[in-house]
């Protein structure tokens, strides 16, 4: 720590000495009291910034579970249950997302864009994935950012907040989405795209394969479309979305020739490997 | 000494104009968007409009003095403003200029300025230690002022021993 110093010094400083000039500084000085609300106020944004990154945590959590709730959709008849219990979902992680708006009132949010970042990333991930369930499309940023205005909702929150004279639509918050972080969103669903088309597959679904391949293929298109000129991220989630974009491809190509030979139930150990789909012996 | 600091203060007058142009190149509520842009710069400007007020008054000058010399806000809320964070890294550079000003002074034949820069510096230093820093740039900074702070220890030490400052602290007293 910083005693470390003085101890090699020591035999060269009078001791007394500098103990007495430290203690003459008077703790009421203009300097000191600067330094004081200095202190309130790094302390406050410090404590801002940790309760959004563990509200972009909660997000995170959340939303990752809605996806993983979401590849057990299948069209079987539980698949509207499925769907149900994703919106409920996707409600609780909008409140978190409320919160985040309440606590950026007032604020720059690019200040604090690195904290929430990742969750809502993560965010646009689940509902762009529970939208192309529903839609087979793509949802837009406009209409994440729809979902994404909030009312007071009960007497309790009105009360609470101070209403400003300001405001002109006085409790009502809203987060936008920006659109890196939707792209960023958009490129990881893609990876769970690819694995919905592996896993219908293995249910029996031969549809399914061909419509995602169209639909990334449009992603895909929109993404070489940016190219290099956005920030460093998108274009390595491009490479990511790459190797999505071949396997489900392949995943078509062996549907298409081997798809009439092999039996429905062993479809999926067609596509059990991970990587390079393997040549399999025929007359399976 | 005053001279060069009137001279300085009209450089500012630059500053100032070219701080209207960047306010006017992005929307006002999208400051910390581009803030790394302007950061190192604005860091400087800082770190000189604070020499150039210890050199006058030997105080350490205030947020609010810095802006209005840089010509630019206070708080964020009234448009382009000076964020906290950059002011004491400014600061901080300070307190690194002031040492070497504590060794050129005593070169140069000034014994009683180092007292005086060492006072600043401990208060400034106990003002820092009253700071919560989360491991950034400002705090890594930050460390680099208790080797300030030391040197200037060192140099005050050395004139003391000498019997060097007596001299000085004698014209201090009031001249006998």
């Amino acid at each position: 720590g910083s005693g470390g110093f003085r101890k090699r010094k020591h035999d060269n400083f009078p001791h007394g000495q500098k103990k007495e000039e430290k203690e003459n500084v008077n703790p009421s000085s203009p300097l000191m009291t600067s330094f004081k609300s200095f202190q309130l106020e790094l302390d406050t944004r410090h404590d801002k910034y940790e309760r959004l990154v563990k509200l972009s945590r909660d997000i995170t959590i959340e939303s990752k579970r809605t996806i993983f709730l979401l590849h057990r959709f299948t069209s079987a008849p539980n698949g509207e249950e499925i769907l149900d219990e994703s919106e409920v979902k996707l409600d609780a992680v909008r409140r978190k997302i409320k919160q985040v708006a309440q606590e950026l009132i007032g604020e720059d949010m690019y200040q604090f864009h690195r904290a929430i970042s990742p969750g809502l990333q993560e965010y646009v991930e689940a509902a762009s994935f529970q939208y192309f369930i529903k839609t087979r499309s793509l949802i837009s940023v406009e209409e994440i950012n729809k979902q994404l205005i909030f009312t007071a909702e009960d007497r309790e929150e009105t009360t609470n907040t101070s209403s400003n004279s300001q405001d002109k639509q006085p409790h009502t918050w809203s987060l936008k989405v920006t659109p890196v972080d939707y792209l960023l969103g958009v490129a990881d669903l893609t990876g769970e795209l690819m694995r919905l088309c592996i896993s219908s597959v293995g249910n029996g679904d031969i549809d399914t394969p061909f419509e995602l391949s169209q639909f990334l293929r449009q992603i895909y298109d929109g993404f070489t479309f940016i190219g290099n000129t956005g920030p460093y991220e998108v274009s390595k989630k491009l490479y990511t979305l790459k190797q999505s974009l071949a396997k489900v491809e392949n995943a078509c190509y062996t549907l298409k020739v081997r798809g009439s030979e092999i039996p429905k139930h062993m479809l999926a150990d067609v596509f059990s490997s991970k990587t390079e789909l393997i040549d399999q012996e025929e007359g399976l | 000494v005053p001279k060069k600091c009137q001279k300085a203060r009209e450089h500012f007058g630059t500053v100032r104009t070219q701080m209207e142009s960047l306010k006017t190149k992005f929307p006002a509520d999208q400051y910390y968007r581009f803030h790394e842009h302007w950061r190192f710069v604005l860091q400087r400007l800082v770190f000189l409009a604070a020499f150039v007020v210890y050199l006058e008054s030997e105080t350490l000058v205030t947020r609010e003095a810095v802006a209005e010399i840089l010509g630019i806000e206070a708080d964020r809320e009234r448009g382009f403003h000076l964020d906290i964070e950059d002011y004491l890294s400014g600061v901080l550079t300070l307190a690194s200029e002031l040492a070497r000003l504590a060794v050129n002074s005593v070169t140069a034949g000034d014994y009683s300025r180092p007292l005086r820069i060492s006072t600043f510096i401990n208060e400034l230093d106990s003002g820092f230690r009253l700071l919560n820093l989360k491991n950034d740039s400002l705090r890594k900074r930050y460390d680099g002022l208790k080797y300030d702070v030391k040197k200037i220890e060192e140099v005050v030490y050395d004139l003391s021993i000498r019997g060097l400052n007596k001299e000085a602290t004698g014209g201090v007293g009031g001249e006998k």
